[in-house]
Formats: structure tokens, C-alpha cells, sequence
């Protein structure tokens, strides 16, 4: 059955994170938007405590209730939304503040990885710390200088110590999103990227755990941004920094095959929605604005006319919801086949490509439709035509998963279609 | 819920009709646009499918019940094999889906039965008039009470076998209203002109329709005394279009990838050359896009929401562009060839043009 009824358990989520994206992030917007590098603590404090007090849930898809063997025969009929669920949030916290929304603690990127490719004991050790009385955040450092979306360029190294049952980490990793927040302002943690083996190229790319305070590892700079100024982004500097063991996340060993590296890779199937679901967020916010301001202004927008008896603006609003309820549906699908365990790498890209599109389209159009107002700082629009690039950008540039798409639609590898 | 997946029967429909859109509609479809015309058996295999029939209760001679999802899935398919062909095999629909959705009971028992019993036959509609601001809500075609009837006067265009037709669903303004009148076939003042000529469609047998002081009982206004809302119709229309011309933008998405694989450029195949792949995945996701909106309308309409109207809307909004972009892009990825009236990309160029101009041309 082909069916859009938002499911119950996701519309609660909806209102409630409307009510903190309202009352929480829009009145601080643009204060933190002018103080860059300046930590909202009063929202990030508020958010730590509601999110402990719904029970602890994070960001990161909940693995717990999945994974116990002898889930009841009632959990049968309820169809899985966890990423369904999250995608959601991030929608609706973008929709308030998406520089905020990546301030919010709890697991994040780092977080999902961990999920996605952790032992059990790893989810355990890691994952736990996000339900204590502070709030901790995560982050995720696979770019580096020279390595952007080819990340087979990675040239960060982790070499087993066997004297010591050690890795050691060496190298700089940057635009690491909240890395500051993750490594130095709380008991957090960092995912980074690093090669086992330089040799074997892809096949010896890994994962591993950096907690906050690990000798060695050192957050260098912190960039300054075009938009979602208020989320920090580092520099971290990796210097004989000693990981134990078992913080590497999945085989230690490298085989001949890059499944490891394609299973990592496998991540981005449930964050590029995500992504995704930040772009229309935004985007939702911008043409709501754009609508608001038009009536107050007695232009009224009339929807059923043929194309010849529209008016410009007219046209360019119509555009921009057809764009923007498009992107969610798309999003939506990508995180339905990711909650039903459907393989969805091409729906995935689709969405972000989609979504990092439009919501680039759309609020440049709104500037460009409001005059002065829309070029203004009086007004939100010109920060969210800042903070819209950003989707447009990382998880894989629009580039990026264009190429996966294609080579997903097209039955191409990687070496047929570069 | 969130699901995507359609239901076994309507996968058994979109598997019968696939197969008659590739196997017949596509087969023929060349020869029928260079020809100006459709076989009679092609449109009768086709009709034979039942898609009409089982959208309409038992009540009325039909075997089912009218879902726009269903509609939506199966006028996309349909027209993946060909425009001209699968808007001919629903030409009838054009006369008895608003009678379904806004006639009165009697008027349900009474033209409903006829148009479905038997093989197909031309009951059709007349809507659009020759006017560059042509709007449904805005008819020239007046219609005016005159003792217990209706006098319409005015001119029709691109009225689908008006040649020869049963009867027609005509528009007209009455006191400013756009509403429905059944027409018979060989109504006294109706004239049937020119075969008209377009950019596209050129299978469809389409004409210009005259209607001088036609007398109309006013039992036969659609809805009877009260008449009825445009909306619904138009929703129905909007998806069905939107729907079909999501349906020619992946015929030629598909033909394109096609091509694009086999095709040898500078050592490689053209679709390993990044410009082109890009094209290749922007279509894809476009096509994707719109056709997830153009569900969820179809969705809506058969939920009975007030917003299905205006989501039905943003639907073909979305969708004429979407078949502009990808038809136009699939003749640039075949190059010089694309412009060659061997391959069908032209032809789903022209016809992917109309979708903003085709109001009421298809209604689910």
C-alpha cells in the first residue's frame, strides 16, 4: 500500500521539537549567528536535560531495542521508524536553527559509526556516556588537507605498537564539525579516519575511537565559516597519539577486499538523508518566511492558474513548495528503506543531491524575492541562505552523490565512472 | 505509516500494463505519430485492460472502485509506452470520471453503464478553448438557463475524438461558474471543425468543437440543480497528467541510459563521460522527486483531504517541468541522433512540452 500519513509516534516528536526550535533556537538565531565561536550553553544545558528526561535518547538510531533477540511478538506490527524518526527531528530542529541543531549533544556522526560498525561492548563503553548529568557531544574526522571527497587520499595512519597493544595515530584531520565541543568542552568523543596499512590503500582504511583527553591529540584551529557559524569546526592535530586496542572499529586485520572501507561507506546510506532532511528543514523555514512577509505585504499567491496567467512571484513561490515537499518525500523514502533495511545507497544520494539543491534554490530566490528586507540581517533569510550551502557541501558534495547515483542507475563501479 | 510499496493488485496492473505499453503502444507509436492516426485494435487492447472498468462500482456496470493511486500508477505506465496511445485508451474516461465523482445518482446510472459495457467508444470531453489566456475558471463558453433547459454557445479545442463521438463532458461558465454539461453526440448546433494540428500528440485525433445555442435539459448539468465544484476534477485531471508526464520523462530516461551505455566516445562509452552521467543522475532524481509528489496527491485525493487540491496542483507544476528538463536532456544525450526521427526522443520532446498546456486532457 502506498500510504503518507505521518505515523503518530513521529508527528509527538514533531510538535514537541516545533515548540523548542520556536521557543529555544529562533531567539537566539542571530545572536549566535554574530558571536561566532561563542557555545550556546543555556540551549545545549536545556537540551541535555529534555533529552534525558525523554528517557535518553539521542541522535543516533536506537540500536538497543532491535538488537534484543526476544523482541516481543507485538513489536512485529509496530514498522520501524528510528531513522524515519530522526530524520524527522533534524527537519523540524533545521527548520529552527541548523547551526543549532549540530550543537545539540548527544550522539551525533561519531555516534553512528559506532552503531553502524561497533561490537557490542564498544556500543556499551561509548555510547553510554551521552546519558550522564552533562552534556556530551561527538564528532567524526575523516577530511584532511589534502583528502576531501577522495577520501581513498586519507593519509592519517594508525600502526599497532605490538610491544604495547597500542594504535598509534598520526596525522591532521580538519573540518571536524562540533570537534571542539566533542574533544574539549565535554567527556566526549571523536571517530577519526586513519589507515592500518598505507600499503594497501582502501583496504586499510579504519575507524577508530578518540576519547576527549587522549594524549596526543590536539584541536589546532577553529574555522570561520560562511554560515552555521554557532557549530564549530576544527582542526585536530594527531601527534603519536596511543589509542588501546579496542577502539578500532571493525577488523584489525586488512584483507585483500575494501569491504571494510565499502561497509564504512554503508554509513552515509542513513546520514545522507539526514543531510537531507537539514536542507529541507531550512528550506521549509525560508519559503513559510517568504509567504508571511508576501501577505503582510497584500500579495496574494493564487494557486490553480495556467503558467501563461502567473504572476512572477507567483511562480517562484508555487516552485519552491513544489521543491520543497518534493525533497521531504524523497527524503522520507530514503530513511523508509533504510528503516526497513531496504538497500537505498542511490535513494540515499538522490535525496541529498535533491534537497542540497533546492534548498540552495530556495533561499537564494527568497533574498532576491524580498529586496532589501531578503538581503538584510534584520531578517533571518539572509543567514539561511549562509547556513543552506553547508547541505549542498558535506556528507558528500552534490558532486558527489551525483556520481553515486549515476553510478548506482547506470550498474557502473567505481572505476567505470569516476 | 510512510510506505512506497504499492499493493499486490496494483502491481499486477502495472505489470499488465506495462507490458501492453511496451509491446503495443511503443511498437506502434512512431508509425502513429508520423501517420496521424491510432489503429482501432491497438486502443482496443489497451482498453481491454479494464483499467476504466475497474474503477467504477458494480452499481454502475464497473467491477471496482475508483483509487487515484491506482490511477496515478496505471496512466504512468500507460504512457510510458506512448502519449498520444494512452491518452486515446482514456479518452473515455474523460466523460465518465466526472460523472463518478460529481453526478448526480441518475445521472450515474444512466451515462456511466453505456461507456463501459461494451468496446471502447469515443465519449469524451471539451474543455480548452483557443485563447492564450485561456483558464479552466474562466470559460468563454457561456451556458445560460432558458426554461428548463441550457443554451452553451461558444468555441472548444483539443477535443479528443469529437469526430464521430458519443458524447461529450462540455465546460461552460454558467454565471461565471465552470460546470459540466452532458452532451449527446448529435446534439442540434454542435459542429465539429478541423482536425487540429500541434507540436505533438500528433496520434491523438484531436478538434475544435462549435457549439451554437446547443440545448442542453438541465438534467444533464452535471450535478443536477446544485451543479458541483471544478476542484476534484481538476485534482483528478492534475494527477493524471502529472503522473504521464512522469511517465515520458522515464521512457526517455531510460532510452537515454540506453544509448548512453552503448555509445563509444574518446576509448569509453558516452555515460562514463561525468557531463553526461551528472545529466543522467539529475534526471533520475528529478523523475523521483515528482513522482513521490504526484503520489502522495493522488494519496490525499483518495484520503478526501481539502489540501489534495492544492498538492494535485504543485504535482503537474512539478511534473511539466520535470518533463520538459528530462525529454530535452534525453535529445542532447543522444546528440545529432536525438534530433533523427528514428529514435523516439524527439517525439517525447514535443509531447513532453504539451503537459503544461493539456488541461483536462487525462483524468484518473
Amino acid at each position: 500500500m502506498i500510504e503518507f500519513t505521518t505515523p503518530k509516534p513521529i508527528q509527538q516528536i514533531q510538535t514537541v521539537v516545533e515548540t523548542v526550535a520556536i521557543n529555544m533556537m529562533r531567539p537566539v538565531s542571530r545572536e549566535m549567528d554574530e558571536n561566532e565561536h561563542a557555545i550556546p550553553w543555556d540551549f545545549i544545558n536545556f537540551m541535555h536535560t529534555a533529552i534525558s528526561s525523554m528517557g535518553g535518547t539521542n541522535m543516533a538510531p536506537e540500536e538497543k531495542k532491535d538488537e534484543k533477540p526476544d523482541a516481543g511478538a507485538d513489536k512485529k506490527k509496530r514498522p520501524p521508524l528510528g531513522y524515519q524518526r530522526i530524520g524527522a527531528m533534524v527537519e523540524m530542529l533545521s527548520w529552527g536553527d541548523a547551526g543549532m541543531y549540530l550543537c545539540i549533544p548527544g550522539g551525533m556522526l561519531g555516534s553512528a559509526a559506532v552503531a553502524a560498525s561497533g561490537t557490542p561492548e564498544q556500543k556499551k563503553r561509548f555510547l553510554s556516556r551521552f546519558m550522564g548529568d552533562k552534556p556530551v557531544f561527538d564528532a567524526m574526522a575523516m577530511t584532511e588537507p589534502q583528502a576531501g571527497s577522495d577520501t581513498s587520499a586519507i593519509r592519517a595512519t594508525a600502526i599497532l605498537d605490538k610491544d604495547t597493544n597500542e594504535w598509534v595515530l598520526n596525522g591532521e584531520k580538519i573540518f571536524v564539525t562540533a570537534g571542539q565541543k566533542a574533544l574539549e568542552e565535554s567527556d566526549g568523543f571523536c571517530v577519526v579516519w586513519a589507515s592500518i596499512d598505507p600499503e594497501a590503500g582502501r583496504a586499510g582504511m579504519r575507524s577508530f575511537v578518540v576519547e576527549a583527553g587522549t594524549p596526543g591529540c590536539k584541536v589546532t584551529k577553529q574555522e570561520h565559516k560562511l554560515g552555521i557559524r554557532v557549530s564549530d569546526t576544527v582542526s585536530i592535530h594527531f601527534q603519536d597519539c596511543r589509542l588501546p586496542y579496542e577502539n578500532i572499529l571493525g577488523s584489525p586485520t586488512v584483507e585483500k577486499t575494501t569491504k571494510g572501507f565499502k561497509g564504512a561507506m554503508a554509513t552515509f546510506d542513513a546520514t545522507r538523508p539526514i543531510i537531507a532532511a537539514q536542507a529541507v528543514g531550512i528550506a521549509r523555514a525560508t519559503v513559510e518566511l517568504v509567504k508571511e512577509v508576501l501577505e503582510e505585504q497584500g500579495i496574494e499567491i493564487r494557486y490553480g492558474l495556467p503558467r501563461q496567467k502567473m504572476t512572477s512571484i507567483e511562480r517562484d513561490v508555487i516552485d519552491m513548495e513544489v521543491m520543497v515537499r518534493a525533497a521531504w518525500l524523497l527524503t522520507i523514502k530514503a530513511l523508509w528503506m533504510a528503516d526497513n533495511k531496504i538497500h537505498n545507497p542511490k535513494e540515499a544520494s538522490m535525496s541529498k543531491v535533491y534537497a542540497g539543491d533546492i534548498v540552495v534554490r530556495v533561499t537564494q530566490k527568497a533574498v532576491e524575492l524580498l529586496g532589501p528586507l531578503g538581503y538584510s540581517r534584520e531578517l533571518l533569510l539572509e543567514k539561511w541562505f549562509r547556513d543552506a550551502k553547508i547541505t549542498d557541501l558535506y556528507e558528500g558534495t552534490g558532486q558527489i552523490n551525483r556520481l553515486v547515483v549515476a553510478r548506482n542507475m547506470l550498474g557502473y563501479r567505481g572505476s567505470q565512472l569516476r | 505509516m510512510y510506505s512506497f510499496q504499492p499493493s499486490e493488485e496494483q502491481q499486477m496492473l502495472v505489470d499488465a500494463i506495462k507490458r501492453y505499453a511496451m509491446d503495443d503502444l511503443r511498437a506502434a507509436a512512431r508509425d502513429a505519430d508520423e501517420e496521424g492516426t491510432l489503429p482501432p485494435k491497438l486502443i482496443e487492447k489497451g482498453w481491454e485492460l479494464g483499467y476504466l472498468q475497474a474503477s467504477i462500482p458494480e452499481a454502475y456496470t464497473g467491477f471496482g472502485e475508483r483509487s487515484a493511486v491506482s490511477g496515478v500508477l496505471a496512466a504512468e505506465e500507460m504512457a510510458y509506452g506512448d502519449l498520444s496511445g494512452a491518452l486515446a485508451v482514456m479518452t473515455p474516461g474523460l466523460f465518465s470520471t466526472p460523472i463518478l465523482l460529481a453526478g448526480t445518482e441518475e445521472q450515474k446510472a444512466e451515462f456511466i453503464p453505456p461507456v463501459i459495457e461494451m468496446e471502447w467508444k469515443p465519449f469524451t470531453a471539451a474543455l480548452m478553448e483557443h485563447r492564450v489566456d485561456f483558464d479552466v475558471n474562466e470559460l468563454k463558453t457561456i451556458a445560460e438557463a432558458d426554461g428548463d433547459s441550457y443554451l452553451i454557445t461558444g468555441e472548444k479545442t483539443y477535443v479528443p475524438f469529437a469526430e464521430g463521438a458519443e458524447a461529450f463532458m462540455v465546460y461552460a461558465s454558467l454565471e461565471g461558474v465552470t460546470q459540466g454539461f452532458i452532451v449527446p453526440g448529435d446534439a442540434k448546433g454542435l459542429e465539429v471543425g478541423e482536425r487540429q494540428k500541434l507540436l505533438g500528440l500528433n496520434a491523438l485525433p484531436l478538434y475544435t468543437l462549435k457549439l451554437d445555442g446547443v440545448r442542453v435539459p438541465k438534467a444533464n448539468r452535471l450535478g443536477g440543480d446544485e451543479g458541483h465544484d471544478l476542484a476534484p476534477i481538476m485534482a483528478a485531471s492534475n494527477v493524471a497528467l502529472a503522473a504521464m508526464a512522469i511517465g515520458v520523462s522515464r521512457a526517455a530516461l531510460d532510452y537515454s541510459i540506453e544509448y548512453a551505455k552503448d555509445r563509444d566516445v574518446f576509448g569509453v562509452k558516452v555515460a562514463q563521460k561525468q557531463a553526461i552521467a551528472f545529466f543522467i543522475a539529475e534526471m533520475g532524481t528529478e523523475i523521483e522527486a515528482i513522482r513521490l509528489l504526484v503520489w502522495e496527491a493522488a494519496w490525499m485525493i483518495d484520503q478526501g483531504m481539502d489540501e489534495a487540491y492544492k498538492q494535485a496542483y504543485l504535482a503537474i507544476s512539478g511534473a511539466v517541468d520535470t518533463a520538459m528538463m528530462v525529454t530535452d536532456r534525453a535529445v542532447q544525450i543522444l546528440g545529432g541522433h536525438g534530433y533523427i526521427r528514428e529514435h523516439p526522443v524527439e517525439m517525447w520532446m514535443r509531447n513532453g512540452r504539451g503537459f503544461a498546456t493539456f488541461s483536462g486532457l487525462a483524468i484518473v
